[in-house]
């Protein structure tokens, strides 16, 4: 902390309660509930801001310095990364629709969280909250920021990457991403917190990033290593102050429990269906497997998110609804969730593929209860296909699940071979959801979730009127390049002649 | 098996992102274009927000300035993360030498005593004020539309958030917490500094953006900065022996500086937009132009006494100047 | 008991602090995997300021860390000497 005093020597914490909060006042000229029209109508409950633990207590000073070291060293290695052709030390290829995916979904999300960030630095009464959420607000940009230039580089030598901005608003699949962010820019500020600060940073990012970002490393992806770490770096921040915003909740009026507990269960569900796709990227998509989303589940959901929970137990606070529904799929979804991407891969802008023998012997190893009885079986199927020269396309449109987006691909929670599907029928419309999670948070506003915009729905209005090549030039998708199996492709072909340059004299 | 990468010669497949080529034609785009255009959703917006249904998500229709392309309001200094915040490290290194210099040879103890005692009456009050700044530029961030605009307000934002911590260094470093106690006290209860309060208070019920730009980073910044930092801090109190000050503020002045160019870039786009703008803005700047000069004139009034009034109407003349160069009509 | 658990990058900065978690916390677990360090701790760990200087013979501020660390586990507790990580169950 570089705020030195020179009179009496202040502690951290009262140094920095001078820094922050003694700032602000309360306004006298301008009644409260318009100066901060946003922070009642939940009906959280706060008696004292002044309660409020600041997480971290970083000065602008120190996070200037600190944070300019970080962004030295991180363009310095993507720097060099691009200038000595870094992206030939990939294991393979395949490795980047894992970034494709990232790209399109993920980054879009980390730009939401900025400007709700920023707006909710703005709503809350305590300076204390504000300045830890404003101090989030511009590492959210960072990341957005940081993820773009790691991979525009890949961007000028691979397809899939270069309309990544079209996508965010149009493909299908990032819908189910942008829903989410969406959802929770459009909710109050106290939930919003529990969506972004909670559930996705707390409860589930280190799912999302560490996993992640070690298996760039065991792939030789250099530059996404370090755009990770480098955004993990902040992630401690938030993920504290998450913490820290719930606990302040719970503790400031028992009449906040149950409204927060409402939002757990919603927002734990949201995020757990949003990184599922993870699971998938963990266990098909990087050529060199760092641990089984079962694995990672087993360290990160179940031990850590365990720990939590037992730790907010002191509170009435419950694990989340649909923890043991969650519990019940993670041994499924992966292989659900490619044989989906598989199939309807002509509109994805990334490669899917048909695992390997290699491939089918580490997933049965890693899922010795599913994998071979329920998911074996339908790749060798589709194998057989392709091998016939008349590989598995399926062209009829995905159903979509209202609430999460993602196509109802699950299955029912205590039986693998029933694909789950609910309906709930409002104001005389049949609306669909891929799991009682899904149904339940539709149940709870369907005002809101009856707004979502559907991407399959706009295929037969205009200008693409069902014309499959107008959709794909609307989501700015090029057909035989983008989309379609790894094998064969224009990112394999280029891949392995330039690996070819690389090592021998030709 | 170690390979030479850097002896393969392979051609790039495209330049760009598609949508910077749109924009800026085919050839590779900057880390500024990368990070700034087109990342803010445009279209398919899922759900109206709950906390006002009549908004979209993000909503160009709050403010009364009308753009057809937001993302033309470009930050000449072409800030991204990356270069704002190894641009403040800096500064902020030589802040800490200031800071460090005046503190171990003790220089403000050799202040004159009336100097410490009007240094500490006009600034430390000021971080409240700083405060207000925060708030209002952490709105135009978070409600305003498109990145080009947006992403320097949540820079601007923090930049007022360290321009307040500072402040309150400076108390505590010439007068201890008691310094920092009495300028809060100040700035609640005394009559020189209610009008300053009262302008940032009614700013913090202001909802449309642009307004609250002008507000704030235009017309009260326009006016304070340079009155405060310039005409007392570096001429009224470094003349009269009180230099330790101004390398206490050194960071400030800088500050200033710099973010003019930016402040002046956004107006004069958004004024050459439209006759429409230019009225729209015309009509802030005489809102708020007079009540912002007369807000500071007491507090100028601490330090310069009986030539505030003279200094104020200089400093107005100069703003006025400037808001014409922007291309806003008087 | 549940386990709380620090993550660092691996690079000749986090060393010594990795070095102190070990000497500071006897019951910690190491995990070195690719380009991350990941300790756990039953229940409690405490980042000490002064063991950290005396591995690197110079003042050292523990909010430096955040420049190395990826991640963390457990209620958060820092001063100008220690950060603990808790869990109170």
């Amino acid at each position: 902390m570089d705020m030195k005093v020179s009179k009496k020597k202040l502690g951290l914490k009262e140094r920095y309660r001078l820094m922050t909060r003694d700032l602000g006042w309360d306004t006298t000229y301008q009644p409260k509930d318009k100066v901060l029209p946003y922070v009642g109508y939940e009906g959280i409950k706060i008696h004292d801001w002044d309660k409020w633990e600041d997480p971290f207590r970083l000065t602008m000073d120190s996070y200037w310095k600190y944070q300019a070291e970080k962004e030295r060293k991180f363009y310095a290695i993507i720097d060099a990364h691009a200038q000595n052709n870094g992206h030939l030390n990939l294991t393979d290829a395949r490795y980047l629709s894992a970034l494709k995916i990232f790209l399109q979904a993920i980054s879009p999300g980390e730009y939401a969280a900025h400007k709700g960030f920023a707006r909710v630095g703005r709503e809350f009464p305590g300076v204390g909250t504000q300045v830890a959420c404003q101090m989030q607000a511009i590492d959210e940009i960072r990341h957005a920021q940081t993820q773009i230039h790691a991979m525009s580089n890949y961007n000028r030598y691979y397809n899939g990457f270069h309309a990544f901005a079209d996508q965010r608003d149009r493909i299908w699949y990032t819908s189910v991403a942008r829903s989410f962010f969406d959802d929770a820019m459009s909710a109050g500020p106290f939930e919003f917190m529990i969506a972004i600060g909670f559930s996705f940073e707390y409860v589930l990012t280190n799912l999302l990033f560490v996993p992640f970002m070690s298996g760039a490393a065991y792939n030789g992806d250099m530059a996404t290593v370090t755009f990770g770490f480098s955004a993990q770096s902040d992630e401690a921040r938030h993920m504290t102050l998450g913490l820290e915003c719930i606990k302040f909740m719970l503790e400031q009026d028992p009449a906040n429990v149950p409204i927060v507990q409402g939002w757990i269960d919603k927002w734990f569900w949201r995020g757990f269906r949003v990184l599922g796709l993870v699971s998938t990227m963990m266990d098909y998509m990087l050529p060199k497997r760092v641990m089984s989303w079962r694995e990672a589940w087993n360290i990160y959901g179940v031990e850590n998110g365990g720990a939590l929970f037992k730790d907010l137990a002191r509170y009435g606070i419950t694990p989340p609804k649909g923890w043991d529904d969650a519990e019940k799929g993670i041994d499924h979804m992966s292989h659900q969730f490619m044989l989906g991407l598989y199939q309807w891969s002509f509109g994805t802008a990334f490669h899917s593929w048909i695992p390997s023998d290699e491939d089918m012997a580490w997933l049965s190893a890693k899922y010795p209860d599913t994998f071979d009885k329920h998911y074996r079986p339908r790749w060798n199927h589709i194998r057989k296909l392709a091998a016939a020269g008349t590989p598995f396309k399926n062209y009829g449109l995905a159903k979509l699940c209202q609430t999460c987006q993602l196509p109802t691909v699950f299955t029912e929670p205590d039986d693998p071979t029933l694909t789950c599907h609910r309906e709930t029928t409002y104001k005389g419309e049949k609306y669909h959801f891929c799991s009682d999670g899904c149904q339940h948070i539709f149940d709870n506003e369907p005002e809101k979730y009856i707004q979502a915009w559907l991407p399959m729905p706009q295929l037969f209005q205009d200008p693409i009127k069902g014309d499959l090549g107008e959709w794909m030039k609307w989501v700015s998708l090029i057909d035989g390049k983008d989309n379609g199996d790894y094998a064969g492709s224009e990112d394999q072909q280029h891949f392995e002649a330039w690996r070819g340059l690389a090592t021998t004299n030709q | 098996m170690q390979i030479d990468l850097r002896t393969v010669a392979i051609e790039p497949q495209r330049q760009a992102f598609d949508h910077l080529v749109r924009s800026f034609g085919n050839k590779p785009a900057s880390r500024y274009q990368e990070g700034s255009y087109d990342i803010q959703a445009a279209e398919n917006l899922h759900y109206k927000p709950t906390w006002d249904p009549e908004q979209d998500l993000y909503d160009e229709t709050i403010t009364r300035v009308v753009m057809h392309d937001w993302y033309a309001l470009k930050d000449p200094r072409q800030f991204y993360y990356s270069t704002y915040t190894l641009a403040r490290a800096r500064q902020q290194e030589t802040a800490e030498a200031n800071f460090s210099f005046v503190e171990t040879r003790a220089l403000a103890d050799m202040l004159p005593p009336e100097l410490r005692a009007v240094a500490l009456a006009v600034l430390v009050p000021l971080r409240h004020a700083a405060w207000g700044a925060n708030q209002h530029n952490a709105f135009i961030c978070g409600y305003g539309f498109g990145t080009a605009f947006t992403q320097p307000c949540m820079y601007h934002a923090m930049d007022n958030l360290g321009i307040a911590q500072y402040l309150s260094r400076l108390g505590l470093l010439l007068g201890d917490t008691a310094a920092l106690d009495a300028g809060k006290r100040a700035w609640l209860d005394d009559a020189a500094w209610q009008p300053l309060r009262r302008y940032v208070e009614d700013c913090l019920v202001v909802r449309d953006p642009f307004e609250l730009f002008v507000a704030q980073n235009l017309v009260v910044d326009g006016l304070l900065y340079p009155l405060v930092y310039e005409r007392i801090v570096d001429a009224h109190l470094s003349s009269r022996g009180g230099s330790a000050v101004a390398m206490l503020c050194q960071f400030m002045n800088d500050w200033f500086d710099e973010t003019r160019k930016w402040v002046d870039a956004v107006l004069k786009v958004a004024a050459a937009e439209s006759e429409h703008n230019r009225a729209v803005l015309a009509a802030w700047v005489r809102d708020w132009s007079g009540r912002a000069a007369s807000a500071l004139l007491p507090v100028v009034e601490l330090a310069l006494g009986p030539q505030a009034d003279e200094a104020v109407a200089e400093y107005v003349a100069a703003l006025s100047a400037r808001i014409v160069k922007a291309g806003i009509p008087a | 008991m549940s386990t709380v658990f620090i993550a660092l990058q691996t690079n000749e900065d986090t060393r010594p602090i990795i070095e102190a978690i070990e000497i500071d916390n006897p019951l910690a677990v190491v995990h070195r995997e690719p380009a991350m360090v990941k300790i756990d701790a039953p229940d409690r760990l405490v980042v000490r300021r002064s063991t950290i200087e005396e591995l690197i013979g110079r003042d050292f501020d523990l909010q430096e860390m955040h420049i190395n660390l990826i991640t963390l586990s457990g209620n958060v507790a820092e001063d100008d000497d220690t950060l603990t990580l808790s869990w109170n169950n």
